[in-house]
C-alpha cells in the first residue's frame, strides 16, 4: 500500500514536472505572438498618431498625443507598455467604431463561436463514419469515394464554394435563407444573452426565430463542416488502418466477435484517442477558415470584424483581432495535449 | 565458362535499374526513375502531374492561347457580360466586356508566380532554420524552434493578413506574407531530418578532415533532406495557391486590373444571381489547379514516404 501511495505521489510529481514544462512553452509562445503583433504593428505605414488626433489637429495637439504614446520612448519600452496594456485587458480603441476593442472582440466573437462549433459538429458526425468507412473498405470504392472527397475539399476555394452554395441553394432553390445570422423580423423577438442565437431561441422558446436563425447558419455551418470533413475523415482512416491491423483485432475475431463489433467498439476506442487531438485542431483551424466564410456571408463574427478593419486600416482592431484569434489556437493547442494526456494510459503512465 | 559469364542487359532503362550503378549520377538517376514508375502506376497522380504540366504551359504560351486582351475590354455596349457559349468568347464575358477565358488563362501566369515564388523563398528559409537547430543542439535548437513554435502558433491566413495589412496590399507583398507564414512546417521537417544524420559516420568522418560546420551543413546535410521538404512544398502548394485567391477575394493580393482569379471572384460576386458565370469560372480554375497540385502531392507521398509503402 505504501508502495502504491508512493508510486501516485511521484507520478503526481512527474505529472505537475510536465504541466509546468507545457506552461512554460505556452507562455514563451504568447509572449512571441505578443511581440510579433507588437512589430507588425509597428511596421504599419499608418501613423498611430494621426489615427488618434485626425489630420487636422494642430502641431501642439499631435506632439502632446505623440509623448502619450510613448513614441519617443525606445522600441523595447513601448513594447513593454504595450505588454502592460494587454495583460489589463486594454488593446486601445477602435478607429472605426470609437469603442474599445475588447467591447468589439466580445460582441462579434459569439457568432464566431457558434458558426464553428455547428461546423466542428457537422465535420466529426460525418468525418468519423466515413473514415471508419474508408478503411473498412480499404482499397474498394468507398476508400476512393472518401478519398476523393476529401482530396476536393481540400481544392475548393471556401470563399468560392460558399458563393455557389448561396446561388444554388439561396437564390435558385430558396432551401435555405440567406446572408446574416437572422432575418429582421426575428431579430427582437428573443433577448440575447449569450450572444449564441441559436441557444438564445431555443432556451426561451422562441421556435420560430429558431428555425428562421437554423436556417440561416445550415450553409455556412455545412461548408465549415465539409472543409474539416476532409481533414477527420482522413486521420480516422489511418488510426482506424493501424488499429485494425492490431493482434487483438485478430484476437477478437477468432474469439468470434462480430464485425461491427471489432470496428465500432474495439478499434474505435483506441483510435478515438488521437482523434480527439485531430478534432481539436481542426476547430481550431475553423476559426481562420471562418474569415472567408463569414465575408461571403455577411456573418458578423470575428473574421468580417477583421477583414472590415484592414480595409479601414484600423490597425488597433487587427491586432486585437489577431491577438485573439492567435491565442485561441494556442489554447486549443494546448487543451488537444492535455486530452491526449488524459485519455491515453499508455501516455499517462508513460509519464 | 559461358555459364557464369552474366551478360548485361542493355539500353537505357536497364542502365537505370542496375542493381550496380558504377557512379552516383547512376544511382541518383536510377533512383528518380523508380520513384517515377511507381507514381506512374497511380493514375490519380498521373492526373494531377497532366494539370500541373497544363498549367505550367498555358501560362508559358498565354499570349499566343488567349482569343483576346485579358485587361482592355470589348465593346461596352455590345460584349458585357454575355453569357458562356457566346460567340467569340466561350466562358463569358465580364461587367467590363473582358473575355474571361482571356483573363483566367493569363491568370495561370500570376498563380504560377505565386507558387514558385513562395516556394522560393520559403524552402530555404526552412531549411536554414532547420538544419542549423538540428545541426547545432543546445541553446540554438531552442531558441530557432521556439521561434518556429510562435510562427507555427498563428493561423496563417490572420498572418498573411496582417502582414499584408502592415505592408500593404499588392500581390508582392502578399507572397512575401504569404512564404514569411509557410517556412515553419519545413524548419521542423529539416530540424527532424537532420537530427537523424546529425551523427552518422560520414559526418563525422566529414568533421575529423576539418570541414566548417557551414560547410558540413550546406554540402551534407541539406542536400540529405531537400527531397522531404520538396515534397512537403508540392504537398502544400494548393494551399499556398488557395491562401493567395482567399487574399485576392479580400482585394488584399493582386490588384485590379491584373486578372489574378481570387479577386476576379470579388469581381463577379456583384452579379452573382445574374450573371453567375463571371464568379463561378474562376472558382472552378483554382479548383481544378489546385486539385491537381493535391493529386500530384498525394501520390508523390505515397510513393516517398517509406511507412506508407506495403
Amino acid at each position: 500500500m505504501t508502495a502504491s501511495t508512493h508510486l501516485r505521489g511521484r507520478r503526481g510529481a512527474l505529472w505537475l514536472g510536465k504541466f509546468a514544462r507545457l506552461l512554460l512553452t505556452v507562455a514563451v509562445t504568447f509572449f512571441g505572438l505578443l511581440l510579433v503583433t507588437f512589430l507588425i504593428g509597428r511596421i504599419v505605414p499608418v501613423d498611430p498618431v494621426l489615427a488618434v488626433v485626425g489630420d487636422r489637429a494642430p502641431k501642439s495637439v499631435y506632439d502632446r498625443v505623440y509623448l502619450e504614446l510613448g513614441l519617443d520612448k525606445p522600441l523595447w519600452e513601448q513594447f513593454w507598455m504595450y505588454l502592460q496594456k494587454v495583460f489589463t485587458g486594454d488593446f486601445g480603441t477602435s478607429f472605426l467604431s470609437k469603442r474599445p476593442i475588447v467591447d468589439d472582440i466580445a460582441r462579434v466573437f459569439p457568432a464566431t463561436l457558434e458558426l464553428a462549433t455547428v461546423g466542428i459538429i457537422i465535420g466529426t458526425l460525418v468525418g468519423v463514419p466515413a473514415g471508419i468507412w474508408a478503411a473498412v473498405r480499404q482499397g474498394k470504392w468507398p476508400d476512393q469515394l472518401v478519398r476523393v472527397l476529401g482530396l476536393v475539399g481540400y481544392s475548393a476555394p471556401i470563399f468560392w464554394l460558399g458563393l455557389v452554395g448561396l446561388l444554388v441553394f439561396y437564390a435558385k432553390l430558396h432551401w435555405v435563407a440567406g446572408p446574416g445570422r437572422i432575418d429582421i423580423a426575428f431579430e427582437y423577438s428573443f433577448t440575447p444573452k449569450t450572444g449564441l442565437v441559436l441557444w438564445d431561441t431555443a432556451m426561451q422558446g422562441q421556435w420560430a426565430a429558431f428555425a428562421n436563425a437554423f436556417s440561416h447558419i445550415i450553409l455556412p455551418g455545412s461548408l465549415l463542416g465539409y472543409f474539416s470533413m476532409a481533414y477527420i475523415s482522413r486521420m480516422t482512416r489511418s488510426f482506424m488502418l493501424a488499429e485494425l491491423a492490431q493482434e487483438y483485432v485478430t484476437t477478437a475475431r477468432d474469439k468470434g466477435v462480430p464485425e461491427w463489433r471489432i470496428v465500432w467498439v474495439h478499434a474505435l476506442r483506441n483510435a478515438a484517442v488521437p482523434l480527439v487531438t485531430v478534432i481539436a485542431l481542426s476547430y481550431a483551424g475553423l476559426l481562420e477558415g471562418s474569415v472567408l466564410t463569414e465575408t461571403v456571408f455577411a456573418w458578423p463574427g470575428l473574421g468580417q470584424y477583421l477583414t472590415n478593419s484592414l480595409q479601414n486600416a484600423d490597425m488597433n482592431a487587427v491586432l486585437g483581432g489577431t491577438l485573439v484569434i492567435g491565442s485561441i489556437f494556442v489554447g486549443l493547442n494546448l487543451l488537444s495535449d492535455l486530452l491526449y494526456n488524459v485519455l491515453d494510459p499508455r501516455v499517462r503512465r508513460r509519464a | 565458362m559461358s555459364a557464369l559469364t552474366h551478360t548485361e542487359p542493355r539500353g537505357t532503362r536497364a542502365w537505370l535499374l542496375s542493381d550496380h550503378p558504377t557512379s552516383r549520377r547512376q544511382a541518383r538517376l536510377g533512383q528518380s526513375y523508380r520513384t517515377w514508375l511507381a507514381l506512374r502506376g497511380n493514375w490519380l497522380a498521373m492526373v494531377g502531374l497532366a494539370i500541373v504540366l497544363a498549367l505550367v504551359l498555358v501560362a508559358i504560351f498565354a499570349p499566343w492561347l488567349a482569343p483576346y486582351n485579358p485587361i482592355l475590354g470589348q465593346d461596352l455596349n455590345t460584349a458585357r457580360l454575355l453569357p458562356p457559349l457566346s460567340p467569340g468568347h466561350l466562358l463569358g464575358t465580364d461587367d467590363l466586356a473582358r473575355d474571361i477565358l482571356s483573363r483566367l488563362i493569363y491568370g495561370t501566369r500570376l498563380t504560377l508566380m505565386v507558387v514558385a515564388l513562395v516556394a522560393v523563398i520559403a524552402t530555404p528559409i526552412g531549411l536554414l532554420v532547420g538544419t542549423t537547430a538540428g545541426y547545432f543542439g543546445g541553446w540554438v535548437d531552442t531558441v530557432l524552434m521556439r521561434f518556429t513554435d510562435v510562427v507555427l502558433a498563428f493561423p496563417r491566413l490572420i498572418l498573411a493578413l496582417a502582414f499584408v495589412a502592415a505592408l500593404g496590399p499588392g500581390i508582392e507583398n502578399a507572397i512575401i506574407a504569404i512564404a514569411i507564414t509557410s517556412w515553419p512546417p519545413y524548419a521542423r521537417l529539416a530540424r527532424a531530418e537532420t537530427l537523424t544524420i546529425r551523427d552518422s559516420d560520414f559526418i563525422a568522418a566529414t568533421r575529423l578532415q576539418g570541414a566548417s560546420s557551414v560547410r558540413i551543413i550546406w554540402k551534407h546535410v541539406v542536400p540529405l533532406c531537400m527531397s522531404s521538404v520538396i515534397v512537403r512544398v508540392t504537398l502544400d502548394m494548393a494551399g499556398i495557391i488557395l491562401t493567395a485567391a482567399g487574399l485576392g477575394f479580400l482585394g488584399l493580393g493582386a490588384q485590379p486590373p491584373q486578372p489574378e482569379w481570387g479577386a476576379m471572384i470579388a469581381g463577379g460576386r456583384r452579379f452573382l444571381i445574374d450573371q453567375w458565370w463571371v464568379a463561378t469560372m474562376p472558382g472552378i480554375a483554382i479548383f481544378i489547379v489546385s486539385l491537381g497540385f493535391n493529386l500530384l502531392g498525394d501520390g508523390l507521398r505515397d510513393v516517398l514516404d517509406p511507412k506508407g509503402r506495403k
